[in-house]
């Protein structure tokens, strides 16, 4: 009968290039996990929503948000993805150290990104305004929370992406994945403009 | 093949006649005992006649057509290209919209008619009952007579009832089958139902939303009765040596095992159906809006708030 | 150490759950047993658990759905006879508890682990040979999908034995999950088994819909795709879009039970109707991805056995996509008794209506292709009649339960479980089923034994009209749903009735294990050596039975609807290509299979709250992963001579036959 065992057939190996219909493929999956993804941030937005305004004799948004502070998460976001643009341009004109320069930019915005917001969580903890407070507590914290913890897996993605281009190259599949990456990272940029627009600034208003 | 799917088929729908044959008293649903009752059932019926137009003949083509057209029947017409036909499709849409238009009138018309936050037009005042889902026993207060029962409601027939429903515990659906629609009660809200029997009896209750362990036994009894037995049945609870008040609910409250006996409670603790509320949402009834419906008093077509 | 896991969780004192559990445990040391005496393990590891071919990951998929499908049926008899039982003051022999557990169970493993693996095996096998491609988009990724399925099935499974399964109904409403109420680990098994398979499933669908949208074969234009392609297709934008809905609402349920947030809890601002809502949004959708590449089997099955073009194949398409947007629009129905106000219901209620519209036309259209056809009765074919003519009464019961006034009588009454159980057996389960017999031959290279398969047939129908037809008139009596015992006599004759529907249902999954043992007996005389055994009218009856790795040597040019059917009447189907190409497959890969278990770890140490164990599942999955990105070796070719020899052993094969 006909065989199917894999491990007898021809050991010649395919060149490491992706074939541009894979490098098409690619993009298209991972724009609709992203539509995916945007569903997840649309239940959270949709959750805080509703359950916004269930202070539970908690504090407000008013009460915690300090705006100054806020900008300055977004500025080092928005610098980030300025930043991740180097990377494309970089890897369009074949130019290695300029990716390896604009991921290690973008990553360190990024970082500084992660690092204030852990810090603003830390303290409303401290000061006993944690998610368990009230239910507005709770979906604020999830919200901001999952994009902060997306941001972070970027981050781990984009460490991983330098070492791949430091020891592969700008190889075909190195650069798919980077547009990938820089597809995330966008995308993570644009959900925190509905963040930073209907969390804090609605919030404080 | 088609004859032996044809038998088991009549023979199984012969299922539906038994009910009909061993009486109809069986089959709450078609022996309502009150006008949201039997409104309801009207609509099953409706629709059920409604959707037979289309569904026979589904059923006839099901029968007609393998048989006629079996691979041993050279006889009948083969066309194996034939695949498109403009009159068939035509009606293969029609049809459905059609019965599909009838029955969306039909559900219009009832649903707002039925809505169960409707007072029952009437010259008598309501009987107001307020009822609290508890693990796991129905406690029913009546704050106009001031008295409470746990598992037990009597009333009198041909009034309007008006419930507030909340729930001390999990969600819950408040439900006597011959008298009407149900509703879900909830923790920290409140929802309303007016239900009216027309005739003397006592009718089944039960809690119709999974609520846990001891959920098999929310059974409660509804009892409508003439006037006068409901006057004597409200001094008879008023003679019970038990009253309800924060101390006693929050025991009351506690899981219990089992079917709880009926209780009767002379007499309850003032606003405890708002402070039952109020232990989940402190600032409950004193915002309106989407959430709230029902709890700060609205009139019942428009909507709109009405002073207290 | 071992967070809140202690041996008491094991249920000594239960005989009946101890029995199971012991049940399975021999039953998989002997299969153990049986693949080391053997020696197939490096086979086994080789072709199947490592490898990327999507024909032996859909065949894994339907493995489990039927091993699954065993288990949530032993519940169901577990039902049924405690319902049978527990009248007249009698309390049955499961205690409430039990009783809760097996409902949720049941649920839970019905549509999660049971029809979902089927519809994503058969996807799996036909659709990349339908659209004469030779693989799915994304090999590693299908893989990843399957052991997640089979980690999140391994968790419902061990629940069993290790603790014990939610008690709160498979939709899982707050606040009964929330701790207050549901502080044991039934709740957290739930959780985890859910959200484990609901990203698998996730991928399968960005899989799928990348695979359909760009692997077409030339020609093959989106109104030439065979109605099970469509119908997969828009099954896939439905799980994309609803999955996710599923995933956010579990993990606020997590965070409510675990970190002690609020979204759902009674106090403090939660808002249990939030948790209705988005988890209706998902299930919704749902029950919709469940009917539809049924829907789309009933139509290749239908074409086929009428040796007749499906007719309105336009209109087929539209109604599918019809369904697929509607189903969006109307979850609200699962609620009308919640207390929204009337024109929020009318919106809902109204837009199921419409639902029906889209379905009743694709009947008529099944109906209208055996009209003028030459209809032969084979087993896939009595499967499919069968299926359309009860799924109607299904249906029917839907609409009525869509008239918001109806349904204040009738909401959560076992005439719900008749209407869903109508649908989903006879629409989706009769659907897989003959899914199953039709491309069995396909898949595995011989067919199934037909008496046998008639005999299954009529056990199911026979049985499951006696099991739900009861509760049709049960919700007419007013009897609630998820009852562990009752006090109405006037009930129990036709909880005895259902019960022996489920005796003849277990008749015909009996008659469905002895026709499988008896058809690889007589394998020989069963064999496909064609690939083309039901005369068929798509492209993978061009395939050999089973295809080669590779499905199609040359990918075939398509000229029509029924590609096989038009190159049969233009005599041009198995033309030999003047010249073969070298091929290029995936390798195989452990990494599937790796973070499949890895995934059970830490869903286990989640339920147990064993947090170091989960720290450590989670890292090594995240090592796994990076060491699969690092690889970019990952595909193999098969040379074209290879390819030539293989495809002259086919043709060789073909001539033998026609002489």
């Amino acid at each position: 009968m006909m065989t199917t065992d894999a491990m007898t057939i021809g050991i010649a190996h395919a060149e490491e290039v992706e074939h541009p219909d894979t490098v098409a493929m690619q993009a298209l999956g991972f724009w609709l996990y992203l539509m995916s993804d945007l569903i997840i941030f649309a239940t959270l937005f949709a959750t805080y929503a509703v359950l916004g305004n269930n202070y539970a004799g908690g504090p407000t948004g008013k009460e915690l948000f300090e705006l100054p502070y806020v900008l300055g998460e977004t500025l080092l976001l928005l610098f980030s993805s300025v930043a991740y643009g180097l990377v494309m341009v970089g890897m369009h004109n074949g130019v290695k150290t300029r990716v390896l320069v604009g991921l290690a930019v973008t990553f360190l915005f990024g970082l500084g990104f992660v690092l204030m917001e852990i810090n603003e969580f830390y303290h409303m903890v401290a000061a006993g305004h944690g998610p368990d407070v009230s239910a507005f507590l709770s979906s604020y914290f999830t919200l901001v929370g999952t994009h902060g913890t997306h941001v972070s897996f970027g981050l781990i993605w984009m460490a991983v992406m330098i070492g791949q281009v430091t020891v592969k190259g700008l190889t075909s599949p190195v650069q798919s994945r980077l547009m990938r990456l820089g597809m995330f990272w966008h995308f993570l940029d644009i959900v925190w403009i509905g963040i930073f627009s209907i969390v804090y600034l609605m919030g404080v208003m | 093949m088609k004859r032996q799917k044809y038998l088991a088929f009549v023979g199984l729908s012969s299922l539906f006649a038994v009910p009909f044959l061993g009486g109809c008293s069986t089959i709450l649903l078609f022996d309502p005992k009150g006008p949201i009752g039997e409104a309801e059932r009207f609509v099953i019926i409706a629709a059920i006649v409604l959707m037979l137009i289309v569904v026979i003949p589904v059923y006839i083509m099901a029968f007609w057509f393998p048989k006629k057209y079996r691979a041993s029947n050279i006889e009948a017409t083969y066309m194996p290209k034939w695949s498109h036909s403009l009159k068939v499709e035509f009606f293969m849409w029609g049809f459905p919209i059609a019965i599909v238009t009838a029955l969306a009138i039909l559900a219009w018309t009832s649903t707002h008619a039925l809505d169960p936050y409707r007072p029952i037009p009437s010259a008598d005042k309501p009987v107001k009952i307020e009822a609290i889902c508890l693990d796991w026993k129905w406690l029913f207060i009546y704050p106009d007579q001031n008295i409470a029962t746990v598992n037990q409601i009597t009333f009198p027939v041909n009034v309007p009832l008006s419930f507030k429903i909340t729930s001390d515990t999990v969600m819950a659906s408040f439900f006597i089958p011959q008298l009407g629609s149900q509703i879900y009660a909830m923790a920290g809200m409140q929802t309303q139902l007016h239900l009216l029997a027309d005739k003397p009896g006592s009718y089944a209750g039960h809690n119709q939303q999974f609520t846990g362990r001891g959920y098999a036994d929310m059974h409660f009894k509804a009892n409508a009765v003439s006037r006068e037995e409901f006057q004597s049945w409200v001094q008879k609870v008023r003679e019970s040596p038990e009253k309800l008040d924060w101390n006693g609910y929050e025991k009351l409250a506690k899981p219990s095992p089992g079917y709880y006996p009926v209780t009767y409670f002379s007499s309850v603790q003032p606003n405890l159906f708002e402070n039952i509320l109020r232990k989940y949402d402190p600032t409950w009834g004193k915002h309106s809006g989407p959430m709230s419906r029902g709890s700060v008093p609205t009139h019942p077509s428009t909507g709109v708030v009405e002073a207290n | 150490m071992f967070g809140k896991l202690s041996l008491s969780a094991i249920p000594y004192h239960d005989p009946i759950t101890i029995g199971a559990v012991g049940g399975a445990v021999l039953l998989g040391l002997a299969i153990v047993g049986l693949v080391t005496y053997y020696g197939k393990w490096t086979y086994l590891y080789k072709e199947w658990l490592t490898g990327l071919d999507h024909k032996k990951i859909g065949i894994m998929y339907i493995i489990i759905a039927v091993i699954m499908l065993l288990r949530g049926f032993s519940d169901a008899i577990l039902m049924r006879a405690q319902q049978a039982a527990a009248t007249g003051g009698s309390l049955g022999f499961l205690s409430p508890d039990h009783f809760n557990q097996i409902f949720s169970a049941h649920g839970s493993i019905m549509i999660i682990f049971m029809a979902m693996p089927f519809m994503a095996g058969l996807m799996n096998i036909v659709v990349p040979q339908q659209i004469g491609s030779r693989d799915v988009a994304f090999p590693f990724l299908n893989s990843l999908s399957l052991w997640l399925t089979a980690a999140g099935a391994m968790l419902i499974m061990v629940s069993l034995g290790v603790g014990e399964f939610s008690k709160a109904g498979w939709s899982g409403y707050a606040p009964l999950t929330e701790m207050e109420y549901s502080p044991d680990v039934g709740v957290d098994y739930w959780i985890w088994a859910f959200q484990i398979a609901g990203v698998g499933s996730t991928l399968t669908g960005i899989n799928f819909l990348v695979t359909i949208i760009k692997m077409r074969a030339p020609g093959m234009k989106l109104m030439r795709l065979p109605l099970f392609v469509w119908t997969s297709f828009c099954t896939m934008v439905l799980v994309v879009w609803a999955f996710p809905v599923l995933t956010a609402a579990l993990v606020l349920l997590t965070l409510d039970r675990y970190i002690g947030m609020h979204f759902f809890t009674n106090t403090l601002g939660g808002n249990q109707m939030m948790y209705v809502n988005l988890f209706w949004t998902w299930a919704h959708p749902e029950v919709y991805i469940l009917i539809l590449p049924a829907f789309g089997i009933f139509s290749e099955v239908t074409a086929t056995f009428s040796g007749k073009r499906l007719f309105g194949y336009t209109s087929m398409v539209w109604a599918t996509g019809v369904i697929t947007i509607l189903s969006f629009a109307v979850w609200m129905h699962h609620f009308f008794t919640m207390g929204a106000s009337p024109n929020v219901n009318l919106f809902f209620g109204i837009a199921t209506m419409l639902i029906g519209i889209p379905t009743g036309v694709k009947t008529f259209n099944w109906l209208f292709t055996m009209y003028r056809g030459r209809i032969r009765f084979t087993t896939p074919m009595y499967w499919t009649l069968g299926a359309i003519v009860t799924f109607a009464l299904g249906g029917t019961s839907g609409i009525l339960l869509s008239l918001p006034s109806a349904n204040y009588v009738l909401h959560n009454s076992l005439f719900v479980i008749g209407h869903f159980h109508n649908t989903i057996i006879p629409g989706a389960v009769f659907g897989f089923f003959a899914g199953y017999y039709y491309w069995f031959p396909k898949a595995v290279g011989f067919r199934l034994e037909e008496s046998w398969g008639k005999r299954a047939f009529w056990c199911w129908l026979i049985g499951f009209l006696l099991a739900f037809v009861p509760l049709y008139v049960l919700g007419f009596m007013g009897m609630p749903r998820r009852m562990a015992f009752y006090a109405t006599p006037a009930w129990h004759p036709y909880l005895l009735a259902a019960a022996a529907g489920v005796a003849v249902i277990s008749l015909g999954i009996l008659c469905q294990g002895i026709q499988l043992l008896i058809s690889i007996k007589e394998r020989r005389a069963l064999d496909d050596r064609t690939g083309d055994p039901w005369d068929g009218r798509t492209l993978e009856w061009t395939t050999s039975s089973p295809p080669a790795v590779y499905n199609f040597a040359t990918i075939p040019v398509v000229n029509d609807i029924d590609a096989l059917t038009d190159m049969k009447e233009k005599g041009v189907a198995y033309r030999r290509p003047n010249q073969y190409n070298d091929i290029e497959m995936p390798k195989n890969a452990p990494h599937g299979l790796i973070l499949g278990g890895l995934v059970f770890v830490f869903g286990f140490a989640m339920v147990w709250y064993i947090w170091w164990l989960a720290v450590l599942a989670a890292l090594g999955m995240l090592f796994t992963v990076i060491a699969r990105a690092m690889d970019d070796d990952i595909h193999y070719v098969i040379p074209a001579a290879e390819v030539e020899r293989i495809e002259n052993e086919r043709y060789r094969q073909l001539a033998a036959v026609a002489t």
